[in-house]
């Protein structure tokens, strides 16, 4: 008796909880000059397009809630944008639905969608929108004759002052490997022996008493605006925003990049899931995607889409130097590997969190 | 005497049993009240009771299950689980399962690619073993068109597959209940031959942290008690009108939201923050030799202090108000000093408050999250902030279950220290 009390009770919860979010698609991504791009170039022309009405909402990556609305079988978010090792990791515990590339249209110029989008951009739960990376920055009107490499950035006697680093392993051992010395190509062979990995956190430790750690996206670039550090990492689209938008002197190092993919999933058990994946199919198209790239400075996963890139939406501003994978900044370049990560990165994070705790 | 003759008689009078006017013998009928009486106060205890059942011990007793039973394992690969646990490994001659062993893990790995529950199964063997997820998933992508013999194939495929020690650990997975997470949260692991042995150094970090948790929970709670004290005797001894407006500046603060004091306070304390320029505008410091103090365990220890002082003073406060001050009067007047008066008279009565405040105080503090979070930097971190990222960024809820109980016995330990010591009875919140 108790006990079904009990579950009513609980399943009351759930139906009130349930209803508040009956919206009409759900799309959560990670907020602040990035979510902006999205809602210009993608939520606008879907809801002028359907009529339908779009709920955005901002989060710091991770499948912690996503992993939490499936196993309470109460899912209130319907698309979502994620980074490859999240996306894999949450395709292989079955928590995102599989998707059919074979639905994705086609290119604007005619090329099937299997061979326009970028190689590895198209997961079987998952479909890439951007290529994003992580650079480190610095304000030019406070250092005058900049840092140039990877290796400036731990070079705390040449260029004295606080640095920021994402409090999360990811990128940022890489970078110091590449700091170091070691050539892009074998970071992650490095990194994969244990000697690779303390040499990884020896150079770390060179700046740990100088590192301002930050956690949400839009953090760094207000770091360099309030002075708090003389240089940061940061997601290269988040800097390029704070200089064409608000106009600040911050230049970017794309030496020792770290370049990822974010892709759109759809969490097992979306109410909305026939609008998430028409919404999914618009915003990946090619024109979709080359609109987003006049927003903020992300490469489109598509290859049609990049001849279709233009300048920044309204000021005089070429958009491809400013991609991740231009080839001009790709010449010192890593991809995040994402096996590695998924494989490494119980171990890692754990190290890692002693490493800051110690 | 003719009294007592007559109530004698009237005792006499009375039948074997009371009954009330419709026959029931009074006993019955009052018990039968009183049972009402109970039920009555019980049902309007019984929301009170359905909510902490729902979000109390509900979530508690699920939480302590989690940290010892984990079946993700035995729930993706089910019949090699129950082979692998009756397997011995000291018996095979190189530490290996014989084929009927792999070709049910192929079998398993097969269907669990299909349903998508293997990758459930590679991140619980990954807790135990680092560096087996993409083993298992590069196994299980092939899995469905393995044939015999299956051992060859696995160890063809990588030569991973024959490592003694992954064997061990998926050995000690396949079994749903496991005391393995308890080690993981105080940095023990075990090692090939099953024995108990410490964490890799580098790795170690949640004994570290229990002990900084206490440590600054101790410090917070002694600063608070330093600091509640003359302010909650001044409360008590002001007039009404004054102490009105100074408990309003202590209840102010109570008020605000928890996330607008800590904010508040990195404006004030960051490097380029109020604190900081007052001190170089007076030409304390140098402009290059701004002081650190926030995103470092000042910081949580500022923070926190203030945001848990009200905690302190009302306690101390409602205790010192029942104090007549004639007490300390009548000491004085019988010779004592006005330090003996207040150390012999004075304090020993305002204790029960102390002890509320200081209780209080350290349990908030040794759970804080928030606070730390924003403030703490590296070094300022407690253990709650690690229980938060097994919960929302490494979602090894095991682990962070484990942890989370280990603190919920030091807290009932300390509890029980303090009955001990003190006794509960003792306890004054006003």
């Amino acid at each position: 008796m108790k006990m079904k009390l009990l579950l009513s009770a609980a399943a009351a919860l759930a139906i009130t909880a349930g209803s508040a979010s009956a919206k009409d698609l759900t799309v959560v991504s990670w907020g602040g000059a990035y979510t902006k791009s999205q809602v210009e170039a993608y939520h606008k022309p879907w809801q002028a397009k359907t009529g339908k009405t779009i709920t955005s909402e901002d989060y710091n990556g991770g499948i912690a809630e996503i992993k939490a609305q499936v196993e309470a079988n109460n899912v209130t978010w319907d698309i979502i944008d994620v980074e490859l090792s999240d996306a894999v990791r949450a395709c292989d515990e079955g928590l995102i639905e599989p998707i059919d590339p074979s639905i994705l249209p086609a290119g604007a110029d005619g090329t099937a969608a299997a061979d326009d989008f970028l190689p590895g951009t198209l997961h079987e739960c998952a479909v890439a929108n951007i290529v994003w990376s992580t650079i480190f920055a610095y304000d030019s009107s406070k250092i005058a004759n900049g840092p140039k490499t990877i290796g400036d950035f731990f070079d705390t006697a040449k260029f004295p002052g606080k640095r920021g680093l994402r409090k999360n392993p990811k990128a940022n051992l890489e970078m110091a490997l590449m700091a170091d010395g070691v050539p892009a190509a074998d970071v992650y062979k490095v990194l994969g022996t244990p000697e690779g990995v303390n040499r990884a956190f020896a150079k770390l430790d060179t700046i740990k008493g100088d590192v301002v750690w930050w956690e949400a996206g839009a953090q760094p670039p207000q770091l360099l605006a309030d002075g708090e550090v003389a240089m940061t990492t940061a997601y290269n689209g988040r800097i390029f925003n704070a200089v064409a938008g608000e106009g600040k002197p911050f230049e970017i190092v794309w030496d020792g990049q770290v370049w990822d993919l974010d892709l759109w999933v759809i969490p097992k058990g979306s109410k909305n899931k026939e609008a998430a994946l028409d919404f999914l199919k618009f915003s990946t198209s090619t024109k979709q995607l080359a609109a987003q790239a006049s927003w903020i400075s992300y490469g489109p996963a598509r290859k049609s889409s990049g001849a279709l890139v233009g300048k920044f939406h309204n000021k005089d501003i070429d958009m491809v130097p400013q991609m991740p994978t231009n080839a001009a900044n790709l010449k010192n370049a890593t991809q995040n590997n994402f096996e590695f990560w998924a494989d490494n990165q119980d171990e890692l994070n754990e190290r890692f969190n002693a490493w800051l705790a110690g | 005497m003719a009294d007592s003759a007559l109530s004698s008689q009237r005792i006499h009078d009375v039948p074997d049993q009371l009954t009330t006017a419709d026959g029931i013998p009074l006993k019955r009928k009052l018990a039968i009240s009183m049972r009402r009486a109970r039920w009555r106060a019980f049902l309007m205890t019984a929301p009170l009771v359905l909510f902490m059942l729902v979000s109390f011990v509900l979530p508690i007793g699920q939480m302590l299950t989690r940290s010892v039973h984990n079946d993700s394992f035995s729930k993706a690969l089910p019949n090699f689980s129950v082979a692998l646990r009756d397997w011995d490994q000291k018996a095979s001659a190189d530490g290996l399962p014989d084929e009927a062993l792999f070709k049910l893990l192929a079998e398993d790995m097969a269907v669990a690619r299909k349903e998508r529950t293997i990758g459930r199964a590679a991140t619980r063997i990954n807790y135990d073993h680092s560096g087996t997820r993409s083993l298992f998933m590069g196994a299980a992508r092939k899995a469905k068109n393995f044939e015999a013999p299956y051992k060859e194939t696995f160890l063809e495929l990588k030569p991973k597959w024959s490592n003694v020690e992954m064997w061990a650990a998926m050995k000690r997975v396949a079994s749903d209940n496991t005391t393995g997470f308890y080690l993981a949260a105080v940095d023990r692991t075990y090692d090939a031959n099953n024995d108990i042995v410490e964490q890799d150094e580098v790795r170690q970090i949640y004994v570290k942290l229990f002990w900084r948790t206490l440590y600054l929970s101790g410090v917070i709670t002694v600063l608070c008690f330093l600091l509640a004290y003359p302010v909650a005797y001044l409360l008590s001894v002001l007039p009404l009108a004054k102490s009105n407006l100074l408990m309003i500046l202590v209840l102010l603060p109570f008020w605000t939201s928890l996330l607008v004091r800590t904010t508040a306070w990195i404006a004030l304390l960051q490097t380029e923050g109020i604190v900081n320029d007052v001190l170089v505008w007076l030409g304390i410091i140098s402009d290059d030799g701004r002081v650190q103090m926030i995103y470092n365990q000042m910081g949580t220890i500022i923070a926190m202090t203030h945001i848990l002082l009200p905690f302190m003073v009302l306690p101390l406060y409602s205790v010192m108000k029942t104090i007549p001050p004639s007490y300390m009067r009548a000491a004085r007047s019988l010779g004592a000093n006005q330090f003996t008066a207040f150390v012999k008279v004075y304090f020993p009565q305002t204790i029960p408050g102390i002890a509320a405040g200081t209780l209080l105080v350290f349990i908030l503090a040794i759970g804080y999250y928030i606070t730390p979070a924003l403030v703490g930097g590296q070094d300022g971190q407690l253990i709650s902030n690690i229980i938060a990222f097994h919960m929302q960024k490494s979602l090894n809820w095991s682990l962070a279950a484990a942890l989370g109980s280990i603190l919920l016995a030091g807290v009932l330990i300390l509890y029980w220290l303090y009955n001990k010591l003190i006794g509960i009875d003792n306890l004054k919140f006003g």
